[in-house]
Order: structure tokens, then sequence, then C-alpha cells
């Protein structure tokens, strides 16, 4: 594994993204085909199917640690990251040896057929042959989760590179259901198409957004503007007389949404519609809320699919009469698929998101400004002769949000971060006043920059006033503006509302304490955008 | 059972009967010091007393004031009570400080590590019946590697990137650290620029006859063209400054024992993390806790309540100090 963990070092140590590419092509290259083929498995996000448990993994890291297990505990949301856990507290390698990434995969899937103690057996003697890094990769193996910030669109490029094959095609070809257990490298990367995977989707296309005013864009004719809606990015494939649906993170979401099949009665085979999923209701898309009852759950009960219906909100088509039209201008795929979905009954799982009509960029900001009530985070904007491209590319499109909703809030606890921010305080409870008492309403974790995380934790060291394991409950002293994107009721929350996507947007250190927000400010909120 | 000999107050570890303080971190009457580190070395004491090795960074630190040295080993009386210093290996001059009487013994550690960085007087254990540690590495998961294979590490990626025409500049804390890290370096790979910071610190312990590579001071009017091959070390604060950027293409690299951690060293964003530190590792820690043969021990600034819990459930009778060190210098250690 010195190959792949020679790889995974020089990506993890470099900050630069031209280092990272040439090191991935240079691997792509020159190391083993079925190595190469796990390694694209694994930094998107694919790994082979769990051999050990992780309670196993940690009593037997434990016991060869020879520490008590409670002290692993510990020690693993500090770390913050379990393989990297294990491969710290283990005792030096007692011997080397250098089997291949591929080699160490199939001998962990070969574990499924074998019983409690060989697999401990394996494991400690696979312990005791890695040192460090490699040490570290073999866990993640076995735990998943490699985050080496590669995105796809490093590794498509790094791809390219290494075979001199055309970037977005590459792109399409990694995306759908290949397995790495059964998949070769020239069937991956060089085979001609693999028109058997139906399931297989397009990449996304992504928006950048917008800083300033639309106005640098040029002429607003040429520019199609849409809401941006709050809901699920999806592609609705229909192929083969099934159904796929995908997310925009690749995973295949087809179950999670049963109500997307019936577009296969509505809708001709050979269709792939880019779109957002959105609970429905009045006819009307409802707000990000409805449809969060539908997120994490693999199977959905009969009621919830009557209290909080999902449709695919189409805005763009990809696939017409089985004919890839990705590279067709914006107007004439608009054009198809309006007249696709021109005859859609209401019953149709799809419907069509409307066009907004402007004349001139002035107009469109007074649009933008009423996007609240049209349950939309604001507007998109879309170049109407651009192809649809792969990944996130500036110029053709753009998001155009609302501002955020802001409130002054007092911090009153803090509590240590995980992982990258292991020895500084990063997670920390605002609270706003009610009279002359603080009640807390929100939790947030991001928006300071690093050097403000060192300052405010000296600060929180010096003014503990109490402990709670490992929150500490501060001083109230320090007033940050938290921004967030959208409120709603919350009986189960003490201040009775609960936030979206709540940040620290400033360290307001002009302010003092008695200068924060109230919760009567937070109701009016909830009154006016909940 | 008698008072005890060493208390713990708002000021600091304070011995009511020489009435005197270690290491205060709020100006008082006398204050013990053990080495010269901004967390424990702080401005404002009436009276200081600290070894004769760690008094000539302090003086440049904190400036005039009324300080006495010692040696280590070399008791003292303080109003009946024995005190004396004794090596803590953390950086040169740093100390344990020995507090005895009436047969009770007592040992504030301040900062320390047990393994010989071949600059700093190594660490002595000293038999107490009270020992006061500090933890800032106290979990499994923090082991040292030898030194000598950190620095083959250090000097393959010096040598990597001035093979590549580019300056390494390497962080490091101006006390200790820095020192520490010439003695590993490899003078024949290149010249070695350092900060005027760090430069200052260099000086002063030349002058007490400490032995180091030669170094270049880049002050600010320092031409980066006439030192090709150049390793440049600056504080950590300095690495990523403009002042850094004049010395063109460069990587950066960070020695500390946070680096161990995979996350911290993403956090930093620096091209190379080494895992070098100033403090005792895990192993380090529990082996000087056990040379001391003290039942008693008092843990402070670093992962306090686990490391306590640790020591309670193998046998000594621990108990968490909080304490004011730590902070910046922690972030370098
Ligand atoms: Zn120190
Ligand atoms: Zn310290």
């Amino acid at each position: 594994m010195n190959r792949f963990a020679a790889l995974f070092n020089a990506l993890d140590q470099s900050t630069k993204t031209t280092a990272k590419v040439a090191a991935l092509a240079e691997y792509f290259a020159d190391a083993p085909e079925p190595d190469r083929v796990w390694t694209i498995a694994m930094f998107s996000g694919r790994r082979p199917k769990r051999a050990v448990t992780t309670t196993r993994l940690r009593e037997w890291a434990a016991e060869r640690a020879g520490i008590p297990l409670w002290l692993f505990e510990e020690s693993y949301p500090i770390v913050g990251d379990l393989a990297e856990t294990i491969a710290l507290v283990l005792p030096p390698p007692t011997r080397q040896t250098d089997h291949s990434l591929s080699h160490w995969i199939n001998a962990l899937r070969g574990l499924a057929e074998t019983d409690d103690e060989a697999r401990k057996a394996f494991v400690l003697d696979a312990w005791d042959q890695l040192p460090d890094t490699q040490r570290f990769l073999f866990n993640k193996l076995i735990t998943g989760g490699f985050r080496v910030g590669i995105s796809q669109k490093l590794m498509t490029r790094a791809l390219a590179r290494a075979t001199d094959r055309d970037e977005a095609e590459l792109a399409h070809r990694l995306m759908g259901n290949w397995q790495p257990e059964s998949i070769t490298w020239h069937q991956l990367i060089e085979a001609d198409d693999r028109q058997a995977d139906a399931a297989r989707p397009y990449p996304f296309y992504l928006a950048y957004g917008l800083d300033d005013a639309p106005e640098d864009l040029g002429p607003p004719e040429d520019w199609q503007a849409e809401w941006k809606w709050d809901g699920i990015r999806g592609q609705l494939i229909l192929r083969g007389g099934q159904h796929f649906v995908w997310s925009r993170g690749e995973e295949l979401m087809t179950d999670r949404f049963p109500e997307l099949a019936r577009a296969l009665d509505f809708l001709p085979d050979g269709t792939v519609l880019d779109g957002e999923l959105l609970a429905w209701g009045d006819g009307v898309p409802q707000s990000f809320n409805a449809l969060q009852k539908r997120i994490g759950r693999k199977t959905v009960p009969k009621k919830l699919l009557s209290e909080a219906p999902v449709i695919l909100y189409a805005y763009d088509l990809l696939e017409d009469g089985g004919a890839d039209i990705r590279a067709l201008p914006l107007s004439e795929r608009r054009a198809r698929l309006e007249a696709l979905t021109a005859d859609l009954p209401p019953e149709a799982p799809v419907k069509l998101s409307p066009r907004i009509a402007f004349d001139d960029w002035a107009q469109l900001h007074a649009i933008r400004a009423t996007a609240r009530d049209a349950q939309a985070e604001g507007l998109m904007l879309k170049r109407a002769a651009s192809p649809y491209l792969a990944g996130r590319k500036k110029g053709d499109w753009w998001k155009w949000k609302l501002d955020p909703l802001t409130i002054d809030a007092v911090m009153i606890y803090a509590q240590s971060g995980a992982g990258r921010r292991a020895n500084l305080f990063t997670d920390f409870t605002f609270a706003v006043w009610n009279g002359n008492d603080l009640v807390p309403f929100t939790k947030a974790y991001s928006g300071l920059t690093d050097a403000e995380f060192r300052k405010i934790t000296a600060w929180v060291k010096k003014n503990t006033l109490q402990r709670f394991g490992p929150v500490r409950q501060v001083t109230p002293h320090h007033v940050f503006e938290i921004a967030f994107e959208g409120i709603q009721a919350s009986p189960r929350h003490k201040s009775g509302v609960a936030l979206r996507f709540p940040r620290m947007s400033r360290w307001r250190q002009d302010k003092r304490v008695q200068e924060a927000n109230t919760l009567d400010d937070l109701n009016e909120m909830l009154r006016i955008y909940g | 059972m008698a008072d005890p000999l060493l208390t713990f107050t708002e000021q600091g570890i304070y011995c009511p009967r020489g009435d005197f303080y270690i290491d205060p971190w709020r100006p008082v009457d006398r204050a013990l010091i053990t080495h010269g580190h901004a967390d424990h070395a702080r401005w404002g004491m009436g009276h200081y007393l600290a070894t004769d090795l760690a008094a000539p960074v302090m003086r440049h630190r904190l400036g005039d004031i009324s300080l006495e040295t010692v040696r280590y080993g070399e008791p003292r009386d303080i109003g009946g009570v024995t005190v004396s210093f004794h090596p803590a290996g953390h950086v040169p001059g740093s100390a344990q400080i020995r507090v005895e009487h009436g047969g009770a013994v007592w040992v504030a550690s301040g900062d320390y590590k047990v393994v010989d960085d071949g600059l700093s007087t190594p660490f002595e254990p000293v038999a107490c019946d009270h020992f006061i540690t500090e933890s800032t590495f106290g979990l499994p998961v923090f082991r040292w590697k030898p030194q000598a294979e950190v620095a083959a590490d250090l000097n393959a990626w010096w040598a990597a990137c001035a093979d590549a025409g580019q300056t390494a500049v390497l962080g490091a804390y101006a006390l200790g650290k820095a020192q520490r890290l010439l003695s590993m370096l490899d003078p024949a790979i290149g010249p070695i620029l350092c900060h005027t910071a760090i430069e200052n610190t260099n000086a002063i312990l030349r002058d007490q006859g400490l032995r180091l590579h030669d170094t270049v001071p880049a002050t600010a009017d320092v031409d980066p063209k006439a030192h090709p091959r150049a390793l440049l070390m600056a504080p950590p604060s300095a690495t990523d400054s403009k002042w850094a950027a004049k010395f063109g293409a460069r990587q950066t690299g960070f020695a500390s024992g946070w680096m161990a951690l995979r996350g911290i060293r993403r956090r930093r964003a620096q091209d190379r993390g080494f895992v070098i530190s100033d403090h005792a590792d895990w192993t380090g820690l529990l082996w000087a806790i056990e040379q001391t043969g003290a039942e008693n021990i008092y843990v402070t600034h670093g992962y306090t309540e686990i490391f306590t819990r640790y020591l309670n459930s193998a046998g000594w009778n621990a108990q968490v100090i909080p304490t004011q060190f730590g902070s910046e210098e922690e972030d370098a250690a």
C-alpha cells in the first residue's frame, strides 16, 4: 500500500490544486489498474462492504494499545476520526510489508465469510505490519469516508490528463451505479460506452453565487430567470421503462420518492430531467420544513406520502427521445422541456418550474425581493445560449440569493470542535434577552476565521463559569451577529423557534451585551418569515 | 493532617509558609519562575527567582526586573522552606521547582519533556510526595517518534524545496522550539535564515554558551537572492506575512506536537507538519509521574479531566487544578 499512501500524503500535504492534480495524474498513469479503479471508487464515496463493525475495531485497538476502552472513546472525538484514532494509539508495527491496495481490499472482502476470531486475528496482524499513513488508510478501507479535498472535478481532471481523454466524457463515465468489485479499468475508462447502464445520470451543472448585482452580466435579454427553489436538487431518469432519481451528491434516491414512479405514465421513455424535488400542496411549493420530514427516510409511510407529496419541479431537459441534448443552447432545451410538459395533468409528479419574465434588471431586483413569498431563496440566472456543462463552472449559471436574515445574540455556552478544530472552541450556543434573562435559541459552528476562533478560545478558557462535560458555560459578554436562511416555530426549543442554516456572520465587538436582540424581536421575525 | 505546603489560588500556585508563588499569572511580591515562556514568566512581579540559564531570556522579555538566580540543584531557604530548581528538559533553562518543609516534598514541574533534545539540560525526575504536572498532550494518541527520525523528514523536505528552487519557511516558537529545530537541521543543505524575533533569542542563548548552527538574520534589508537554497525560520504568525512573501516561491512547514493530528495539520493549511514538541507525550508523562514516586498528582493545563481520570483508574490520587497556563504558547507546543 506504499504507492497509495504516497499518493494520499501528496494530496493531504499540499494545499495547492495543481500539485494535487499532478500527484493524482501520476498515480492514474502508473499504479496497478485494479488499484486505480478502487482509488476512483473511494475518492467518490464508494467503499468495500464493511467487513468489521466499528465497535469491534475500537475494542481491539484499545486492547492492543493497552488502554481502557473509555480512554479510547474519550480520545476519539478529540481526534475526530476513528481510523486516525486507532492508527495513533496502536504501538509501532513490528514488521513491514508492501502489499497493493487491491490486495488489502480483497482480503477485507474475504473476511465476510469468516468468524469474529479470524477477523480479529487478521486485523491485528495487519496493524502490526502497516506504519503510520498505511495503517490509517487500512482503517479507512474499513470505516469509509476518505476526505482528501479531492472533488470529482479534480479527480476527473487528473484522469483526463493521465489518459488523454475528454474531461466531460470522463465525468459522465464515472457517474452512476458501477461497482469497483466487478468493473475493470478498461471497462470504466477506456471501453466504448457502457450502454447497459440505464441508471447512469449526467453530471450536474452547478451555479456560482452572484456577489454583485446582475447589471454586469450584460443585456437582460440574453438571460433566463427562474426562482431558486429551496428543495433538493434532483435528476429524474426515465429509461427502459424504469425510473431513477439521483441527488446532486450522486446518491440514488429512487426509493425515497416513490411518487415519482408515476412520471413514467406521463412522460416518454428516454427522458432525463434536471429540477428540484419539493413538497407540493395547494398547487404551490411548500416550505423546506415540509420536505424535511422526508429527508433521511429510506422508505416512506403512507401518511407522510399524502401529507407531504413530493414533485420534481423541472427546469432543464438533458435527454430527449433517448438523445443527449446537453450541447444544445438552453433556449432550445427549454422550448423542448415546455413542449414535453405542456399537457401534464395536475396529478403528474413532474411540473414545469416557470420562467420569470422581466424587461430590465431593475424589475428583476424588485421581483427578487418577493422571493420569500414564493417559497424561494432567490433567483437563478441562466444564459439563454449556454449548453448544459458538467460541474461548477463560472459564467453561464448564477444563483442570486436573498440576503440572509440576521439577529444579534449573546454567546453563553462553548464547546470544542472535532477533527481539524480539536483544540479550539468552535461550537457555540447563543441567546437573546427575555427581560433580564438570556434565552438560548440557536447553536452555530461556522463563520469565524481561524484567527477569530483562536481568540475566542483563549477568552473561553479564562471566562468559564461552569462545566457540563465538554460544554462550558461562559460569562455573557460577547455579541455575535447570527445569519440564517429561515425561521420556524419549534415547540422543542426553549425559545419556541428553530433557525435554518444559522452561522456567525460577524463578531460584534462594538456591541455590549445589553445591545443584543430580544425574544420579541425573534418572534416578530417568526411572524413575518415563518 | 498538616496544612498543605502548596495551595492553588486565584493568583497561581502559592506556598503560604514561604509566602511565594510559582509562575503566578497576576502581580505578586515574590515569584518563582519555571521558564521564560510568556504564560509562565509574566510581567509585574515584585521579585523574581529563576535559574541562571533562564534569566537572560526573562530579562530580554520582561525588561528591568528584580531577578535573582540559582543553579540547578542549589537549595534556597525561603521563610524556612527549602526550594530548589531541577532540569525540566522543556527549553534551555527550564526547571521543575522542588519545595520541601517538615519532610513533605512537592514538585511543580511547569512544562516538561522527558526526551533529551541535545540542547536543554535533560529532564531529571525528582522524588516527591506531591507532583504538579502539565497534561498538554495527555492522551494516548500523542506519541512522539525519535527526534532523529523527524530530523530526517525535516531535512528531506528542506532539500526537496531547495532542489525545486523554493524557500522552505519553517514556523517555530522563538524560545526553545526554534533552537531545537536549528539543532536538527543539516547546514550542508543551505543557509539558515532567522526572523529577528528568533535571532534575538538565538543571540541570547549563544551568549550563555549554547552551541547553535550559524544563522543569517533575516532583517528587512536581507536580499533573498543572495541566499539560494535557504531555510527561513519565523514565528508562526509571520510565515504567511508580506515579509515572508518577498522570499518568492516557498513552502511552509510547521513544527508542533499538534501536527500529530491530521485535522489540525489541515486546518493550519501548511504544506508540511512536523511532529516535534517541547512537551512530554503520553508515554513521557506517565513515565515522569511514575519516576517521582508521588502518590498525589495535580494535573494542570491540557487534557486535565481525561488525564486525571486515567491516573485515578491506574491507582494514583489525582485531581484537576484549574490554571491559566497555555493559551498562546499552547498552539505552538
Ligand atoms: Zn513552556
Ligand atoms: Zn506552558
